[in-house]
């Protein structure tokens, strides 16, 4: 064994490495100099930090997509009218991805913006049912903007895009459907064995009368069809009104431990559950997402996490961009749809989640379709990108890898061509284990 | 209606996780398939065995729309402007009937090919999909496994990768055992961006020595890759080409195993007319979750499930492979009887489950559920699903279900006449 494979056996992981590469969507070589000087403890309590300032940029305001399509249609609209409101739409959507995407990039704040894109899997909602961008980036600005757990939760149970997603806006006091009920207890607030079928057909219940008003995208209470009558959810009999309801959740105990199991299922490991003294600390940081972070990742069983996540695709993807200096702003039409169509067959579009449950993960995102998808994308990257690399030893400083194994180094060492060089580095499962 | 995928119930259970990385699931290529054609069943696979087609619908069908309880009041009061209008119904006897979306099934029904279980559920109903649908498929109500039954059976007999097939990019959990898998197949070939040759992708698919789990997955995959590459090609060259041109097309978005139902059944049909030794194929239509809108909607979707299942039927009865093949179509839960107010249902619990096939004594095999005696709004089953699985262990591949579902004792409910 010489000395590269016993340096893989013993483990040695480069703990700041990992910290950047967990806590944001791909560290530059830059950043992960400056971290390196700092110290992991230092680094993760600074990108942790409740007010991170970001730096001052024009591209890192709340995109304006302007009003929705439907709005444009005449009174009484003809085929060709509705043709190009789709096409507006459609237009506004893409515009709405490429800034996303673009906020991932540049965004210095990169914990506030990984924890958008964990917001956006765990409140799982697709653009495909929905329908409306406006909607979508609403929902985004309430991942944005809600200073913690409980405000977030409180302006998700009203948030139309949601709302709409899970049949929220049908549900009403005469025969109400129970569909964003169980979501909410299951997937968003407490986890599956938290509650009883009794509370969930309560729940719903609590949650009838909204509708949703597209072209002034939001929701709307509508006081007459919602069952204001007594309810019995979770041990506690109230006439619960949807935010009585939500107060309700968060004080029970599962929400911050669900939560926290969730925050380490996405940022440390979601191959092993959280060791319970993690679990403890992070609980004690609830409803803070970014100190329960904190806790995270300056406990010493985040280090023991390593080579336990499979990065997702949108991960991989933002984090190329990083290490690559190229931005989604900058691509043409046709190089934005060949990212987005990558992006498709990768198994990861943001705004369409598969389901309500979110995005999969592990060897998930390893299947041979995925494989080919991702050396298409790789490669188109490569010829996007200025950055030059010379040897395996540069390109590991780029992709900010912490060692290749005796594999990825031979199957580097011949190659020239600096294009099929950043190709292969992006496709290694170096790259693609955190 | 859709916000529950198939896609989704694969990935987010953690059976196909956890077993996949123990046996390295393999990805198959449709014709590295069809080259087993004429090996015969494997070791440890009797002979005289059959072979099975799972469909499995996703999102929880509503069993009460799909056999239709046409002469009951207690239906159509539960469900006003949600039921099936009695003179559209198929009836097969004088007081259920199938979905007017479903002639092919009346067919078969009619040739008394079509077993009919209604009521078919299990202890301690749980209304999550992907909970419910683990329970059915890891054979387990009670305890949480990670295994599925036919997994488990592919682990007894260290099966051999074509032992049982999925027509999907991922694996569902019923062919997941802990060191043996069903194989995932893939029809796609390779194509590689300019400048990467397949020489470098292979040289990342190499193992290294002292890496992570998933680090020597991620390099599997670049294998599992290649070898569909080069099975295609050859193929194109070889025997299996003549094959080739009756593969149905794939539609367009074939992002990830989201091909309608026809088209993975005819992937199927044509393995099996091919003489491809697989005793177990996995096969399935999502989409059934519909918390409103949904009659037309679900009847749309029984449509295309009965096409494709006539489609199916009809070529299998052409061939002598095909004569020993039992199709059993199930979904991991019915709904409500009472639709809710956006005209649609909640989560229920029992459901009808159809079986057929040459073999398959056609007939009603249990009493459909009383829809007034409820279990809190909720159909009570009258069959519980691991006594249709075990019928289908005994009668199609010979194996004693007691080794692969514990903790029940299995009633016997001779659907199926094999000697």
């Amino acid at each position: 064994m010489d000395v590269r494979a016993i340096a893989y056996v013993m483990g040695m992981t480069d703990r700041v490495a990992l910290l950047l590469r967990r806590a944001g969507f791909g560290p530059t070589a830059g950043e992960l100099d400056v971290a390196r000087r700092d110290g992991a403890e230092a680094t993760a309590a600074r990108m942790t930090a409740r007010a991170v300032r970001d730096h001052d940029s024009h591209d890192l305001s709340i995109l304006d997509l302007g009003p929705d399509a439907d709005s444009f249609l005449p009174d009484n609209p003809q085929p060709a009218d509705r043709t190009t409101a789709l096409k507006l739409r459609k237009q506004q959507s893409d515009l709405l991805l490429r800034w996303w995407l673009d906020r991932m990039v540049i965004a210095g704040d990169q914990v506030g913006e990984k924890l958008v894109f964990f917001w956006h899997g765990h409140w799982a909602t697709a653009l495909k049912k929905v329908s409306s961008p406006q909607m979508m980036l609403r929902q985004q600005r309430v991942f944005r903007e809600a200073a913690d757990f409980a405000a977030m939760s409180r302006a998700m149970v009203t948030d139309p895009a949601l709302l709409y997603w899970l049949d929220g806006h049908l549900n009403s006091k005469d025969a109400p459907n129970e569909n964003f009920a169980r979501e909410l207890m299951e997937l968003f607030m407490l986890g599956i064995g938290n509650y009883s079928e009794r509370d969930v057909k309560e729940a719903g219940r609590a949650l009838t009368g909204y509708w949703v008003d597209f072209v002034h995208t939001r929701s709307v209470f509508n006081k007459d069809a919602h069952d204001g009558s007594k309810k019995t959810i979770l041990g506690k009999t109230s006439g619960f009104s949807p935010a009585e309801l939500i107060n309700h959740f968060l004080s029970r105990r599962a929400c911050p431990e669900f939560i926290a199991a969730r925050l380490w299922f996405r940022f440390a490991s979601s191959t092993t559950p959280p060791p319970p003294d993690v679990k403890a600390r992070m609980v004690a940081a609830f409803p803070d997402p970014r100190a329960m972070l904190r806790a995270l990742f300056l406990h010493e069983a985040f280090a023991a996490t390593a080579g336990t996540m499979v990065k997702q695709p949108v991960e991989w993807f933002a984090g190329a961009l990083r290490q690559l200096s190229v931005r989604p702003k900058d691509f043409s039409d046709s190089v934005f749809a060949h990212m987005y169509s990558g992006l498709n067959r990768m198994g990861q579009l943001p705004l369409q989640p598969p389901s309500v449950g979110g995005w999969p993960h592990g060897i998930a995102w390893l299947t041979p379709a995925a494989a080919q998808a991702r050396l298409d994308v790789a490669s188109k990257l490569a010829e996007l990108t200025d950055v030059g690399v010379r040897t395996p030893d540069d390109l590991a400083r780029v992709l900010a890898v912490d060692i290749w194994t005796n594999r990825t180094f031979a199957a580097l060492k011949g190659v020239k061509d600096v294009r099929q060089m950043l190709t292969l580095g992006l496709c290694s499962p170096e790259y693609l284990v955190s | 209606m859709d916000t529950v995928t198939r896609r989704r119930f694969l990935l987010a259970s953690g059976v196909a996780g956890g077993a996949a990385i123990v046996s390295g699931a393999v990805g198959l290529g449709l014709n590295e398939l069809l080259e087993t054609a004429g090996r015969g069943r494997a070791d440890g696979i009797d002979p005289g065995s059959g072979t099975l087609v799972f469909v499995t619908l996703y999102g929880g069908n509503d069993g009460l729309n799909t056999l239709v309880p046409y002469t009951d009041k207690a239906y159509y009061a539960a469900r006003p402007g949600l039921a099936c209008p009695a003179d559209q119904v198929l009836k097969i006897n004088d007081r259920l009937g199938l979905n007017g979306a479903m002639p092919g099934l009346k067919r078969l029904w009619d040739a008394k090919r079509l077993a009919v279980i209604p009521g078919v559920g299990y202890p301690k109903p749980d209304r999550s999909h992907f909970r419910s649908m683990d329970i059915w498929q890891t054979g387990s109500p009670s305890e949480v496994l990670t295994t599925g039954w036919v997994g488990r059976w592919l682990d007894a007999i260290e099966a051999p990768a074509e032992t049982a097939v999925s027509f999907e990019n991922v694996l569902p959990p019923l062919l997941a055992g802990q060191k043996r898998a069903g194989a995932c197949v893939s029809v796609n070939g390779l194509k590689l961006p300019k400048g990467i040759s397949s020489k470098m992708v292979a040289s990342l698919g190499r193992a290294a020595g002292g890496e992570s789990e998933l680090q020597a997955r991620a390099a599997q995959s670049y294998n599992d890759l290649l070898r569909v590459e080069g099975l295609v090609q050859q193929a194109a060259k070889g025997p299996a080409a003549a094959v080739l041109p009756s593969q149905p097309a794939r539609p367009a978005t074939a992002t990830g195993g989201d091909s309608v139902l026809s088209a993975q059944l005819s992937q199927v049909a044509m393995c099996i007319e091919a003489g491809v030794p697989t005793s177990v194929y996995s096969v399935s239509l999502g989409g059934f979750d519909m918390h409103a809108d949904e009659l037309e909607a679900q009847q749309r979707l029984l449509g295309q499930l009965d096409t494709a299942l006539g489609a199916f039927s009809d070529r299998m009865q052409r061939t002598d492979a095909g004569r020993n093949v039992v199709v059993v179509v199930y979904s991991e839960f019915g709904r409500r009887v009472r639709a809710n107010a956006s005209q649609g249902t909640d989560h229920g619990t029992a459901g009808p489950v159809f079986v057929f096939g040459p073999a398959v004594k056609g007939g009603l095999y249990a009493e459909h559920p009383s829809l007034t005696d409820l279990d809190d709004g909720d159909l009570k089953r009258t069959t519980d699903y691991r006594d249709v699985f075990g019928e289908v262990m005994r009668a199609v591949l010979k194996i004693e279900p007691e080794r692969y579902i514990s903790g029940h004792k299995f009633a016997e409910m001779n659907f199926i006449a094999y000697e």
